[in-house]
């Protein structure tokens, strides 16, 4: 709710509206006297100090004191913002040293902004802040008190003197209520006007939004960068390492077939054999699991297709697309088609499943339909959990349709560039 | 034993794969003539002197994506006599229309893990030496779930599909007739069939051709 909305709610002076605006406003008295005082020493000291290094270093340094002051306001704002003011500042990097984070800082457009809202809250606001509050106050408090004051000596309100307690009782019904009500909207409004003003200094501008929004991606984005790095070092190091080691133990259990004996102990070599080429057959399977050589060596397409003829149903596929896609693009569509494949041949009982992906206006498209009983959801189990959280990374979607009886259409969106 | 004793160049960047190879080989009774671990020096080594057959790995360095299998083709241009082995660690598509752009001559493309059958390796070597082509009976299987209902293919009958399946792994009729349990003169029928019905090229080798009609779908 903002401070307009409650201004306008029929309930507003019922409301601790009015009262949050009277404590927002009073406390920009000392939050601005003190902005001021800092602001004009600090710029006083500077000019004083400029010819030797440390004037230099405070000037350089206001833009900080602009962030601490953004800081503060941004918090008091909370008084009659519900909602409070976001921060414009950039998020930075835990990496960053200290330095290189108060650097960062100075240099940010939101800081010096920052300062020129000091100013403004040094020079305006708390003055009328002041002034608006501290009369309302007044006026309300005396009326209030009026019976009392009145009941001990006299009191000039406007053309009235009031000299009883009874007098000051009547002066209190009759202008109480509509004093209240003044002030209270008066008092809202300022708020209010105040309220909106520091929201547009220190909150962040469109641009800055979208920025911290697009930092946001990115650093997801990193993270699935990284898992994805370290899935084809597994698989590198699986292929050309363990792989190779079996195939070479393959080679030389034929080799010994063909020179043991008949017998008890060519038995067991033939059996080492088999055993050995057993193992193969689940490193292979392993291998795919984690990532696929042929996606690495040629491509989402090849992969796709060397997927669909091991599925147990014919699986018809139709792609479109135009080269190489980033590769955890690539990856994660690949094991959508992959999961998805799997779920068809597991629970879809389907006759025949097609694939289907193309690029539209920079979206890699992928659907993949069956014609079987429908009623599919993500998340019962069927693994595409993992992966829409891995898409969602990327600014891509997954759809499911569904219905009972069938068909069952997946689409998967996905931008095709890292980070648009 | 090999009938023959062939000259071979062997192109494979894993020593351990290298040697293993080498030994069996040399066991048989084949001349390993040079020993290569990538591509550009498979290629100037059988330019200097063609050996009878060529095996080489897909992937090898500098970029490990398929250089071997682009060596295979320049060799395949320039001295089409010399027969080419393929080992590939998977079954790749993308490796196999490359192979099956070539129409003539001997070739073949097996899964590494095929070399562990030592007898049923040479056995291919041989084929692959005397010109036939041997595709493993692993990417056969993959093409078959794959092939298209409207291709020339549509004409055979099941049982001349399942004799032509057995020829692209390489069998000879006499092999076929075993795993059919038919006699080889029925296979014999059958073969003559499929290559009337595919109406083969009278200038290529039929088996070959009718092979390549067959995996293509």
């Amino acid at each position: 709710m903002t401070p307009w909305a409650a201004l306008a709610s029929p309930r507003y002076l019922l409301s601790p509206w009015p009262w949050r605006g009277y404590a927002y406003l009073f406390s920009s008295v000392p939050v601005g006297v003190l902005t001021f005082a800092i602001l004009i020493v600090s710029a006083a000291l500077s000019i004083v100090l400029s010819p030797i290094l440390i004037g230099v270093l405070l000037l350089t340094s206001f833009p900080l004191i602009g962030v601490a002051i953004g800081r503060v306001e941004r918090w008091r704002a909370g008084l009659v913002l519900v909602d409070g003011i976001k921060t414009p500042h950039a998020a930075m990097p835990a990496s960053l040293s200290v330095r290189e984070k108060l650097k960062f800082r100075r240099r940010e457009q939101a800081s010096l902004r920052s300062v020129g809202y000091g100013f403004v809250l040094g020079v305006l606001v708390w003055p009328v802040s002041a002034a608006v509050a501290g009369l309302s106050a007044t006026v309300l408090l005396i009326t209030l008190g009026a019976p009392i004051i009145a009941a001990n000596e006299q009191m000039g309100m406007g053309p009235w003197i009031l000299d009883s307690a009874r007098e000051g009782l009547i002066f209190l019904v009759a202008f109480g209520p509509p004093f209240f009500v003044v002030s209270s909207y008066l008092v809202g409004v300022v708020a209010g006007a105040e309220a909106s003003l520091a929201k547009t200094m220190l909150g962040p501008r469109q641009d800055e939004l979208q920025r911290n929004l697009a930092e946001l991606r990115r650093s997801r984005l990193d993270l699935v960068d990284a898992f994805e790095t370290e899935r084809v070092r597994i698989e590198r190091h699986l292929h050309d390492g363990v792989q190779q080691r079996l195939v070479g133990l393959t080679m030389t259990l034929g080799l010994a077939e063909l020179d043991v004996p008949e017998g008890e102990g060519r038995r067991l070599v033939v059996k080492a054999h088999a055993e050995a080429e057993a193992a193969l057959a689940d490193l292979r399977e392993a291998v795919r699991g984690i990532h696929p050589r042929v996606l690495v060596d040629h491509g989402l397409e090849a992969a796709v297709r060397e997927v669909a003829d091991r599925s147990p149903l014919p699986v018809t596929v139709q792609m479109a697309l135009p080269s190489r896609l980033p590769s955890p693009i690539e990856a994660a569509a690949y094991f959508v088609v992959s999961e998805a494949l799997a779920n068809v041949g597991k629970h879809a009982q389907a006759t025949h499943c097609e694939v289907a992906g193309w690029v539209d206006r920079r979206q890699l498209v992928i659907t993949i339909t069956d014609d079987g009983i429908g009623g599919a959801r993500a998340g019962a189990g069927t693994g595409l959990t993992g992966l829409v959280t891995r898409l969602d990374a990327l600014g891509g979607t997954l759809v499911i349709d569904s219905p009972p009886g069938g068909p069952t259409r997946l689409r998967m969106e996905c931008p095709c560039r890292l980070g648009d | 034993m090999p009938t023959r004793r062939l000259s071979i160049v062997l192109a494979e960047d894993s020593l351990l794969l290298r040697e293993g190879l080498a030994s069996i080989l040399d066991r048989a009774g084949h001349e390993v003539r040079d020993t290569v671990g990538d591509g550009d020096t498979l290629l100037a080594v059988v330019r200097k002197d063609p050996p009878d057959v060529v095996i080489t790995d897909v992937r090898m360095p500098p970029g490990h994506s398929d250089e071997g299998l682009r060596a295979a083709a320049a060799i395949r241009a320039e001295l089409p006599s010399i027969g080419i082995l393929v080992l590939s660690q998977y079954v790749a598509d993308a490796y196999l229309s490359s192979l099956l752009e070539t129409t003539t001559g001997g070739i073949g493309y097996l899964l590494k893990d095929r070399v562990g059958h030592v007898a049923e390796f040479l056995e291919s070597l041989e084929r692959v030496a005397d010109g036939g082509m041997v595709v493993d009976p692993e990417v056969v299987r993959q093409l078959l779930a794959r092939r298209r209902n409207d291709g020339p293919l549509s004409a055979l009958t099941p049982r001349e599909l399942e004799v032509l399946a057995l020829m692209a792994e390489g069998r000879v009729n006499a092999s076929i007739a075993e795993q059919l349990v038919v006699s080889e003169a029925a296979v014999r029928k059958h073969v003559g069939n499929i290559f009337a019905k595919l109406q083969l090229d009278e200038g290529l080798d039929r088996r070959v051709s009718a092979v390549l009609t067959y995996l293509r779908g």
